[in-house]
């Protein structure tokens, strides 16, 4: 609840922004008071980032006006923002790999040059909001909670009014997060406002002290966080109510169809990580949860397990046939099923039709080549298939892959993969960027799957999702994999200690 | 002996010069994230434009900013083309090569047979004295300093400048840079008017001093060769520098071994500067952790200003 005394910061009143088909913002009005953490809350597609993103001068609104400081302005570009005072943390990071952290930090600040003085600033900064850095490391080697205190301290050296943070917590571990809001909560002491976007509730009532609730491009609730329950929360954010998904109990665990066995694999490329003595295997059945921050060699396993990078023939098993040395369309054939974390350009093809898509794994293993040609009919029945099956948003199936958006693709990859029968199927990252409906789907298919009796390996940053569906989960830290734990037996904050370890040594080979 | 010796050591200065100019200009291009494959057409108009202003005005220094200016206009077509139009860079690049030689032919024909005298060296009192050295390092014409202190300035440029950084940035990211609020489209295209501009110089060195003549397709490929360096020199300068020398110098020995009539294919001595130039650099670039680094991430890629919603 605001209290009386505090002065408006900035105010947008019948704001409407809209794109060709749709209308992202539907005269949306918005205060955030002075000192102030407000979270703002909706699905994807709600029309946040749009709303955001007119806040930050990168987009203009159609119509609507915004009062900031007591004065009507028109934000016109980000430079004007920053000018104004309000500061911007991307979701998608905006930082520059190659270059340290004292030129990415000079970038973004206007006119300034990447020298000793910023430098003493940035540590003295740093120290005073509890985030250390050291300023001549390229940010190639900061792992993603680094990354993102370095544009933290780039928006506070502006020494903004206004600091928008978009879903910063998506990609930290739990500890992590706490850590965040620490120091979010000193900045709003200093009588900075913070906006606070997020899909994940509870941290929002952990946080903020007042909310707005977005959906469909229009405000559909003004609340305190702290007085409603994530259910009254997701709720208003979805518009009915959510099925929970329930995690079924192990059904009958035979010997394992699915076992990695010592799989080393070196790093590809500088500054990626190796996987280092890989073990682990899956029964019929049983969800497989890979926790871990990204960065820590998830990429490196989805490859080495898709077969995009080969390894030793013993390291990949299925039903006790070795398959390391073969490659994808081989290990596909042996009925492993595979959702890439890339859905566009690794999972589908986005300037391919929704049937051709469906073609390209499709083909391995269903009989969807006649006469050495594609049989259309039955291409396109597969492809309608997955579309009516996993409730694939899409005016036909037809339309382009490029076309659709992140959780639609995601449903028909899934889909498709699914409907293939797979005997083990390699989940990446399942539900990120999926809005709160679409992941729901997805989460309950994957247990569905596993009911029949496949081996299901999840490998996800979200520590919610594997608590909710997996069996069992181990920690990848390094390129290290942690001994597997019973869900039933761990909690997040113990899985987010091991997501810290930086050498998960000690906790290896221990299942 | 010593004489033959510092004669050839000074042909390797001008060999290399013309690359030297072409490289560090389609380095800069580069580092802003866009591939221009148009260097030996702009390189080939600087050429003609030096020499036929030259001839038409007498004086070289016109010549020399003639063909920097119509390096550059040729490397505005291409700005226009890829970054307004957004069209496919490595197509409009090999357009602009293509365009280049042909138009140059065109306006060249009548300047064919044409005599110039062409830049004469400038020797650096109390330095040329030297014996050998004085010879070697300081006596050559105003271009070869002008190529050696541009090094120097990209260098500083790139490493020790905002606006530099900035550039850096907008090959590496577009879409970053364009969220800092940075002129991307901007940035581009004044590094590839840079980049023009340098490949014309490169152009005119050719014509008024390595060979004061113009002749048909007279850059005979050395704009490809600049490309080439550019990347096994992962992008940087200084490394530029021993490439273009590297290839100079070997252009000029193979040439010395053909006289001297040694039994070798003359082909085959032919292929040596390119071969030696693609071993060096190579063996000094074979660690990928800093190809990766250097190497800016926007290389080709078109920016769309709108982005990603």
């Amino acid at each position: 609840m605001s209290t009386p005394d505090k002065q408006p910061l900035i105010s947008l009143s019948g704001i409407c922004r809209s794109y060709p088909g749709v209308l992202a913002n539907d005269n949306v009005s918005l205060t955030i008071n002075k000192g102030e953490i407000h979270g703002l809350i909706g699905e994807n597609g709600a029309g946040k980032s749009t709303l955001v993103k007119i806040m930050y001068g990168s987009v203009r609104p159609d119509s609507g006006r915004i009062v900031f400081n007591g004065d009507e302005v028109s934000i016109d570009n980000p430079a004007f923002a920053r000018r104004l005072g309000i500061a911007m943390v991307f979701q998608h990071f905006s930082l520059f790999e190659p270059m340290t952290v004292l030129e990415n930090v000079a970038l973004g600040l206007a006119g300034q040059s990447a020298d000793a003085a910023l430098a003493g600033r940035l540590v003295e900064t740093g120290e005073r909001y509890g985030m250390p850095v050291d300023a001549d490391r390229t940010v190639d080697e900061l792992s993603v909670g680094e990354r993102q205190r370095i544009e933290i301290l780039r928006c506070l050296l502006q020494d903004p009014e206004l600091l928008i943070m978009d879903e910063p917590t998506s990609v930290l571990t739990p500890q992590e997060s706490n850590a965040l809001f620490v120091t979010l909560r000193k900045i709003a002491e200093e009588g900075r406002s913070i906006l606070f976007i997020s899909h994940k509730l509870d941290e929002v009532r952990a946080l903020c002290e007042t909310s707005t609730v977005m959906r469909g491009g229009k405000v559909v609730a003004q609340c305190d966080p702290r007085e409603e329950s994530a259910a009254t929360l997701a709720k208003l954010m979805v518009g009915e109510d959510l099925a929970e998904v329930e995690r079924p109990p192990r059904s009958a665990s035979g010997a394992p169809i699915f076992e990695i066995n010592d799989l080393n694999v070196p790093a590809p490329y500088p500054g990626a990580s190796a996987l280092q003595s890989i073990s682990f295997a899956v029964s019929p059945g049983e969800i497989f949860g890979v926790a871990g921050v990204a960065g820590n060699g998830q990429a490196e396993l989805l490859a080495a397990l898709s077969g995009e990078t080969r390894s030793a023939r013993s390291s990949v098993t299925v039903n006790g046939e070795s398959c390391g040395h073969e490659g994808p369309r081989a290990r596909r054939s042996r009925g492993i099923g595979f959702v890439p974390e890339d859905r566009l350009g690794h999972g589908a093809v986005p300037d391919f039709a929704l049937t051709e898509n469906a073609f390209l794994t499709g083909h391995i293993t269903e009989p969807l080549i006649r006469s050495a040609m594609i049989d259309h009919a039955r291409t396109r029945t597969f492809a309608e298939k997955i579309r009516a099956t996993f409730d694939v948003r899409a005016a036909s199936v037809e339309t382009l892959a490029g076309q659709l958006s992140g959780g639609n693709l995601q449903k028909f990859i899934l889909g498709r993969e699914i409907l293939l029968n797979p005997r083990v199927l390699v989940v990446a990252h399942p539900t990120w960027g999926v809005d709160a409906g679409a992941a729901v789907l997805i989460r309950s298919r994957l247990v569905e799957l596993a009911q029949t009796g496949a081996a299901v390996v999840v490998v996800s940053q979200d520590l919610d999702e594997l608590l909710q569906i997996s069996h069992r989960i181990s920690v990848l830290t390094s390129g290290t994999l942690s001994g597997s734990m019973a869900t039933a037996d761990v909690t997040a904050e113990e899985l987010g200690l091991l997501m810290m370890e930086t050498d998960g040594g000690q906790y290896a080979h221990t299942a | 002996m010593t004489d033959v010796l510092i004669a050839m050591l000074i042909t390797i200065v001008s060999a290399a010069t013309p690359l030297l100019f072409a490289a560090l200009g389609e380095l800069v291009v580069e580092k802003s994230g866009v591939l221009n494959l148009g260097v030996e057409g702009m390189m080939v108009m600087g050429a003609i434009a030096g020499f036929a202003a030259t001839t038409h005005s007498g004086s070289l220094a016109l010549g020399v900013a003639g063909a920097a200016f119509i390096g550059a206009l040729m490397a505005s077509v291409f700005a226009f083309l890829v970054l307004v139009l957004m069209a496919n860079q490595v197509a409009s690049g090999l357009a602009l090569t293509l365009f280049g030689i042909g138009l140059s032919a065109l306006v060249g024909s009548s300047f064919v047979g044409t005599p110039l005298d062409g830049l004469d060296p400038v020797a650096i009192p109390g330095l040329s004295g030297l014996p050998v050295i004085g010879r070697l390092l300081f006596n050559h014409d105003v271009l070869v300093y002008l190529s050696l202190g541009m090094v120097l300035a990209v260098w500083w440029f790139l490493n020790r400048t905002r606006a530099g950084l900035i550039l850096r940035a907008v090959g590496e990211s577009h879409d970053s840079a364009h969220a800092l609020g940075y002129p991307v489209v901007w940035i581009r295209f004044a590094a590839i008017l840079f980049g023009g501009a340098m490949a014309g110089i490169a152009g005119a060195y050719l014509s008024m001093a390595y060979t004061p003549m113009w002749s048909e397709n007279m850059s005979a490929g050395r704009g490809w060769i600049a490309l080439a360096l550019v990347v096994f020199a992962t992008w940087r300068p200084l490394r530029v520098l021993v490439g273009a020398y590297l290839f100079g110098g070997v252009t000029i020995a193979q040439l010395h071994i053909q006289g001297a009539g040694i039994d070798v294919s003359s082909q085959l001595l032919s292929m040596l500067p390119y071969l030696a130039t693609i071993v060096v650099l190579v063996i000094i670039s074979r660690d990928g952790a800093r190809v990766r680094l250097n190497a800016p991430a926007s290389l080709g890629r078109i920016f769309h200003s709108s982005g990603s919603k």
